[in-house]
């Protein structure tokens, strides 16, 4: 934005670079429409008790309360939080490990990269229907192990309301940690041998090398993955929809399932609108810190 | 975030591979068969095994009987292979009263696909164009707004914009759901692009203008034909997340317009009828194949494409 200082003398400035400003006009309208406006809206008519169209009739808080007064909202935000907090310390401790041990210059490694890497193609729902397949009681891992001798084995987590977001949280685990263990080995490899070198010379194990000196060196990378993680937890929905479809009962039901069944098939928009907003507050709670630490703060970014 | 996770990632990325390439350095060679090195290929072998496991079963059991299935353990190799689940799965397997297969879902699929594709890319490559070098006042406040709206979820706008399409008067129809993909692909594509033009040579650009040639002349002339690596990120970024898209192709089509994984989930998680897994699971796969097939043959540039990608969330 340089060049404008010039141009404010000239008299007709908005005519100036006018074909940057056509080509430009589906990103400003989405920018202000739908990212800006949308949002805004959504959050305006969360205060209103529309039902089966929006309507502008104010009702305060209403909606909350009745949202956090509702069982199934409280579930969802309870697995939201268990499947949120396992999900991000399973994801960066396998997929840094993965990467530590993909860093060994070992041979095969585009192979075990593929092999690792392939799941985070596939849909969630393909995953969360494989998974479903897999942990399917009567014929899956379950009747596997059973039919080995332990008959009284019993893993049957879609089926058991007290630890079905835990299989739900296998089949994301085995989507994303490929992707996870991807960033950390740039990270890792982003790194300067000579470190490497300093610390052997210097007799440090390398568990040790990893865990004071490599570790910190790689925040970066690292509040880039948690962000990635994080921001994908939030909106976590197919998966849930394709294993579980939010099932038995209601004992996997998550927030951004929530939105959709009370927008679309309860027909009660408003609860919709002020679940969706419950939701971006939890997105801002994660992005606000992160964004003032990565660009805040005097940083220019590049 | 643009730093590390697409930019810097790549680089390290390739450079460590070029240096991979080059023959092993360094280090003396150990022991083939040292205690470390049976940990190191032993954990990777495991590791390995779970993430084909999956897999290995969908394959399996698309290639049984049914009958096989319910006395069998879904480890086991098909002991008689059909071909009929996977017929099934493709021509005849219903939702709610349609019966003519998953055939019908991939048909749609393509046809939202091959258009969003393309328009997506398209618009977009001309907004990072602008971005990176025709800079007007206020640009960077839009493309800021672009960014950040790239972690709002999806839930809090998709009700405002069923209202925009229905004013439009495309809400339900294929030409809706481009335009959705096509929103929801900008920041991740615009931001890809801004930062692949903004890194060629500035003098390209300002010969050009000296040469008189204006906005649309040097973007069809100079930036494309220099810019294939990138439209090929793109494209495998676009190709693969509009495939794979659910939420959009539930909330935005009507039935007869429902993308393959909309289809493949209504088939597979339908409460009549029985269930019939080998059909399910050849189903599966057949959704899975196309993004799948991009992976494979693509292979470096995936890795790429995700990077860049993973700041979608």
């Amino acid at each position: 934005m340089t060049g404008q200082t010039r141009g404010s003398v000239r008299p007709n400035q908005w005519l100036r670079n006018l074909n940057a400003k056509i080509a430009s006009i589906p990103m400003i309208l989405t920018a202000v429409v739908i990212f800006v406006g949308g949002t805004a809206w959504t959050v305006v008519y969360s205060f209103t008790n529309s039902k089966l169209l929006p309507r502008l009739a104010f009702v305060g808080l209403d909606q909350y309360e009745r949202l956090w007064a509702a069982p199934r909202w409280l579930i969802s935000i309870q697995n939201l939080a268990v499947y949120g907090f396992f999900s991000l310390v399973f994801s960066l401790v396998i997929g840094f490990v993965l990467a530590a041990l993909m860093d060994q210059k070992i041979r095969f490694e585009n192979t075990f990269r593929t092999i690792m890497l392939y799941p985070f193609a596939l849909s969630f729902i393909v995953t969360g229907l494989v998974w479903q397949w897999l942990l399917n009681p009567q014929y899956g891992i379950q009747s596997i192990v059973r039919s080995l001798g332990w008959t009284s084995f019993a893993f049957d987590p879609l089926y058991n309301s007290d630890i079905v977001i835990y299989g739900i949280l296998i089949a994301a685990l085995w989507q994303g940690t490929g992707l996870v263990m991807c960033l950390m080995l740039a990270g890792l490899r982003g790194i300067d041998e000579d470190i490497w070198k300093a610390a052997r010379v210097d007799g440090i194990p390398m568990w040790k090398t990893y865990m004071l000196i490599i570790i910190p060196m790689m925040r970066g990378v690292f509040i880039t993955t948690l962000v990635i993680i994080a921001s994908g937890i939030v909106k976590v929905y197919d998966l849930v929809v394709a294993q579980t479809s939010g099932g038995p009962g209601i004992a996997s039901e998550v927030p951004a399932k929530y939105v959709y069944d009370y927008m679309f098939l309860a027909q009660n928009l408003g609860q919709g609108f002020a679940a969706s907003t419950m939701m971006l507050v939890t997105v801002a709670i994660i992005i606000v810190p992160w964004a003032y630490l990565e660009f805040g703060g005097g940083r220019k970014r590049g | 975030m643009d730093d590390i996770a697409s930019n810097g990632m790549v680089t390290a990325y390739d450079a460590a591979s070029d240096r991979l390439k080059a023959g092993p350095r360094g280090a003396k060679p150990r022991r083939r068969l040292s205690r470390r090195n049976i940990i190191v290929y032993g954990t990777l072998i495991v590791v390995s095994l779970y993430y084909l496991l999956p897999l290995y079963v969908m394959i399996v059991t698309s290639l049984k009987g049914m009958p096989e299935i319910r006395v069998g353990n879904i480890f086991a190799p098909p002991l008689e292979i059909t071909f009929e689940p996977w017929v099934k799965a493709w021509a005849e397997a219903c939702t709610g009263l349609n019966c003519d297969g998953l055939s019908r879902g991939f048909w749609n699929s393509v046809r939202i696909t091959v258009p969003s594709v393309i328009i997506s890319i398209a618009v977009a490559s001309v907004n990072g164009y602008a971005l990176a070098n025709w800079r007007f006042k206020g640009a960077d406040l839009f493309f800021t707004i672009l960014i950040v709206g790239a972690f709002i979820p999806y839930q809090v706008m998709i009700y405002p914009i069923v209202i925009v399409l229905r004013e439009m008067g495309v809400y339900g129809t294929l030409t809706g759901l481009v335009i959705v993909h096509t929103i929801f692909g900008m920041p991740i594509l615009t931001l890809l692009f801004r930062n692949y033009f903004a890194g060629l040579p500035e003098e390209l650009f300002k010969a050009a203008r000296v040469d008189g040639a204006g906005f649309w002349t040097i973007y069809f002339r100079i930036m494309l034909p220099m810019s294939l690596p990138i439209f090929v990120v793109a494209m495998i970024l676009q190709v693969t997340g509009i495939w794979n898209d659910f939420l959009f192709g539930v909330v935005f089509t009507r039935p007869e317009y429902y993308p393959m994984t909309v289809q493949l989930n209504n088939i597979v998680n339908s409460v009549q009828g029985v269930k019939e897994y080998n059909v399910n699971m050849a189903a599966t796969i057949l959704t899975g194949l196309v993004p799948l097939t991009v992976y494979f043959v693509s292979g470096r540039l995936f890795v790429r494409g995700i990077a860049a990608g993973a700041v979608k969330g």
